[in-house]
């Protein structure tokens, strides 16, 4: 119970994942301004920004219905960190696994886009309705290559439990080789989902001021950004979890130090991208998406059923 | 969706100056646009009537934050037209070396701005460290980055030394490379084109009916450049192309603009090299003997109009300035049509606005809304009483201590 309650709330739950929410957004930001010939933040300001938003005045609009308009950040937050747990990091196996979590993390980790299109549309705010329209309506675009390209590794695995399918790429070990066109369109949905350039548009600051988070201030805007943080980080680990399964299984200070790596490499890969886009419109977005990213995911789900005919039995 | 009114402005991210649009919006689409400007009404030129010939130099300076050297250089003109003023050579060749200084950084701004609008900070970054180039030069040339002070009735105010000009010859060097890798982006960039190219279209005939002016009509492939047609300052001896596009789109504003760059540097090298010997200024008398004058200049954003009316003494009775932006807003409603929320942004900021150099307001006619009628101070007064009174504020008590006090 004891052990449980510490895993959920310190490590590697709440505290843990804040706090590497926090360095992650400081590396994000710090290497997006150096990229961009900026000097960027100190590497205190995340948490800066965290303490002055929770020690502002919360403004609910009149319009607002109060409860849902509360509720949505915490929810956002609860279900990017159940998420992590079903997540293996550096052992073959999670915290927490049974067969067809791999469905459940991509479940959880849809939570956070709905709650910004309910905490938008019930902020009645114009500019937060049409963002989160804008919000809902990419997660359209995104969420089917992201699906199908996670798809894939599971199949050559077959199983639908991350944890086994850790183990599997454990013992067969360049196998996940054959997955690099699948992590490359992840990469892509996955800049989808944690709305950055070129796929900010539900919060295009230019055309509708914040987007859905125009009427959140004080500590319910500190809880979604701690959310879009940690979404970040669970987002990256999946990732490295499907992808990059190499290095499972070592001593825990070495495998510690490896986990953290492969989603720092994720992270700035994500930064990287987003300085050298520019923002594209909905409507492309989701020709792009539909076009050119589906068709590539269902490329790769056809070569790894080829694979498992020709290779695997 | 159903049918929604949301306003951009007159504060909005997208805006750097307050003006407001009313966009009718069916799901993403823009059905109606409408403009409305006057916020930002000075009365600068009943200032300028107040004020002496000189001192209005100064002030129609500050029309304009970025093209400050266009509004002065164009008041001067038209000045040195009325009181028939022989501008020695040397004055014109550096007023028009700082108004091409003034264009690249004007140009080099508007790079950046698109990017903005567009979600593409690291160009805005970008050209906004290489526009610290020319702002350096011309903080040298004439002791200030944006407000020169380089003009005066009659001439320059400061002349430019050997040593200056081979710093601005460097810059030039450095700027015209920077440029080079800007127009390859604008050109290859897959994403920037994708926003840019297609977007708010104004065709030909359209540029000309609403009478486009700027780079906005020479991507139309509207000919149309003052420098050329009706040369002033040093233009009559310089050699340039005007850049025309047949792109119609904002794509094609961003070649036009980027041409116009690379001509302005060729222009530069040119005023170096040709700098003639001889005095900066002639002696202007102060008072301005009556007649009137017109005068164009080819500003960054287009074609700057001043009038300027005298009646023989130290201030002038009437002064009035047409900036490029008013000729140019009307064609924004044309090129929104069918368009997404999406372009709003940067289909504005194509025609590279300046709101504030526009406003010339003092009455805003909202048909059916309210009556015009003339208030006297006293009803004024009155008026504004009974507004807060209205609100549940009242100022009687303090009113009486006031005139107590008074007493």
């Amino acid at each position: 119970m004891l052990i449980a309650l510490f895993n959920i709330l310190i490590f590697p739950g709440f505290i843990f994942l804040t706090l590497f929410g926090w360095i992650a957004e400081y590396i994000d930001r710090k290497l997006c301004a150096r990229l961009q010939n900026r000097m960027g933040p100190p590497w205190f300001q995340p948490f800066a920004d965290f303490v002055k938003l929770v020690s502002k005045e919360e403004i609910i609009p009149e319009e607002a219905n109060p409860t849902m308009f509360k509720l949505m950040p915490v929810l956002a937050l609860t279900a990017t960190v159940t998420a992590f747990f079903y997540i293996p990091l550096w052992g073959k196996s999670a915290l927490f696994a049974f067969n067809g979590d791999l469905i459940v993390v991509l479940y959880l980790l849809t939570i956070p886009t709905l709650t910004y299109f309910l905490g938008g549309w019930y902020s009645t705010s114009l500019y937060s309705k049409i963002g989160a329209v804008r919000s809902l309506t990419q997660l359209f675009a995104y969420e089917v290559p992201l699906l199908l390209s996670i798809l894939a590794p599971a199949l050559l695995a077959n199983t639908w439990s991350l944890s086994e399918m850790a183990a599997f790429y454990g013992t067969h070990h360049w196998y996940w080789l054959f997955n690099l066109l699948g992590f490359a369109i992840s990469i892509i949905a996955l800049l989808g989902k944690l709305e950055k350039v070129p796929f900010d548009i539900p919060e295009a600051e230019t055309e509708i001021v914040a987007g859905t988070f125009t009427e959140y201030s004080g500590r319910l805007l500190g809880l979604f950004r701690l959310s879009i943080d940690i979404e970040a980080i669970v987002g990256s680990a999946l990732l490295a979890a499907v992808f990059m399964p190499f290095g499972l299984g070592l001593p825990p200070v070495v495998g510690f130090a490896l986990f953290i790596l492969k989603v720092l490499f994720i992270i700035c890969l994500l930064s990287i991208l987003r300085t050298v886009f520019a923002r594209l419109r909905i409507d492309q977005m989701m020709t792009f998406c539909w076009k050119y990213v589906s068709p590539f995911a269902f490329l790769q789900l056809l070569i790894n059923l080829v694979l498992k005919g020709i290779i695997v039995k | 969706m159903h049918k929604v009114i949301i306003p951009v402005g007159p504060q909005h991210p997208a805006l750097k100056e307050p003006e407001n649009f009313m966009i009718t919006l069916s799901g993403e689409k823009i059905l109606k646009f409408s403009a409305r400007l006057g916020y930002n009404h000075r009365g600068i030129e009943k200032a300028c009537e107040e004020r002496t010939y000189i001192q209005d130099v100064y002030l129609t300076e500050r029309i304009c934050g970025i093209c400050s050297h266009s509004h002065s250089t164009c008041f001067v003109q038209a000045v040195e037209e009325i009181a028939a003023l022989e501008v020695p050579k040397r004055a014109l060749y550096i007023r028009t070396l700082v108004a091409e200084l003034e264009r690249v950084h004007s140009h080099l701004l508007w790079l950046g701005v698109a990017g903005h609008e567009v979600g593409f900070d690291t160009l805005l970054m970008y050209t906004w460290r290489d526009r610290e180039v020319v702002m350096d030069i011309l903080a040298m040339l004439t002791g200030n980055r944006v407000n020169y002070g380089i003009n005066t009735i009659g001439g320059v105010r400061r002349d430019i030394t050997p040593e200056q000009s081979k710093e601005v010859a460097k810059a030039t060097n450095t700027l015209e490379e920077r440029t080079k890798y800007y127009i390859q982006i604008a050109t290859k960039e897959t994403t920037l084109i994708k926003r840019l190219s297609g977007v708010g279209v104004l065709s030909h005939d359209d540029a000309i009916r609403l009478g486009a002016v700027g780079p906005t009509a020479r991507a139309s492939s509207v000919d149309r450049d003052v420098r050329r047609d009706d040369p002033y300052a040093a233009y009559g001896e310089l050699k340039f192309k005007v850049i025309t596009d047949n792109h119609n789109d904002v794509y094609g504003r961003t070649l036009v603009r980027m041409g116009e760059l690379m001509e302005s540097y060729s222009m530069i090298r040119q005023l170096l090299k040709n700098m003639p010997e001889g005095p900066i200024a002639v002696k202007a008398p102060r008072k301005i003997p009556a007649g009137e004058a017109v005068s164009r200049y080819e500003a960054p954003r287009g074609e700057d109009v001043h009038y300027v009316k005298s009646n023989g003494s130290e201030k002038p009775e009437r002064v009035k300035v047409r900036a490029p932006t008013l000729a140019n807003i009307q064609t924004v409603a044309k090129m929104l049509e069918d368009r997404q929320l999406a372009d709003l942004p940067i289909v504005i900021a194509a025609i590279d606005p300046c709101f504030s150099c526009t406003d010339r307001l003092t009455v805003i006619k909202e048909a059916g809304v309210r009556k015009n009628k003339v208030m006297s101070w006293e009803d004024l007064h009155d008026y504004s009483i009974g507004w807060y009174r209205e609100r549940g504020i009242d100022f009687a008590g303090l009113n009486k201590k006031l005139t107590r006090m008074l007493k």
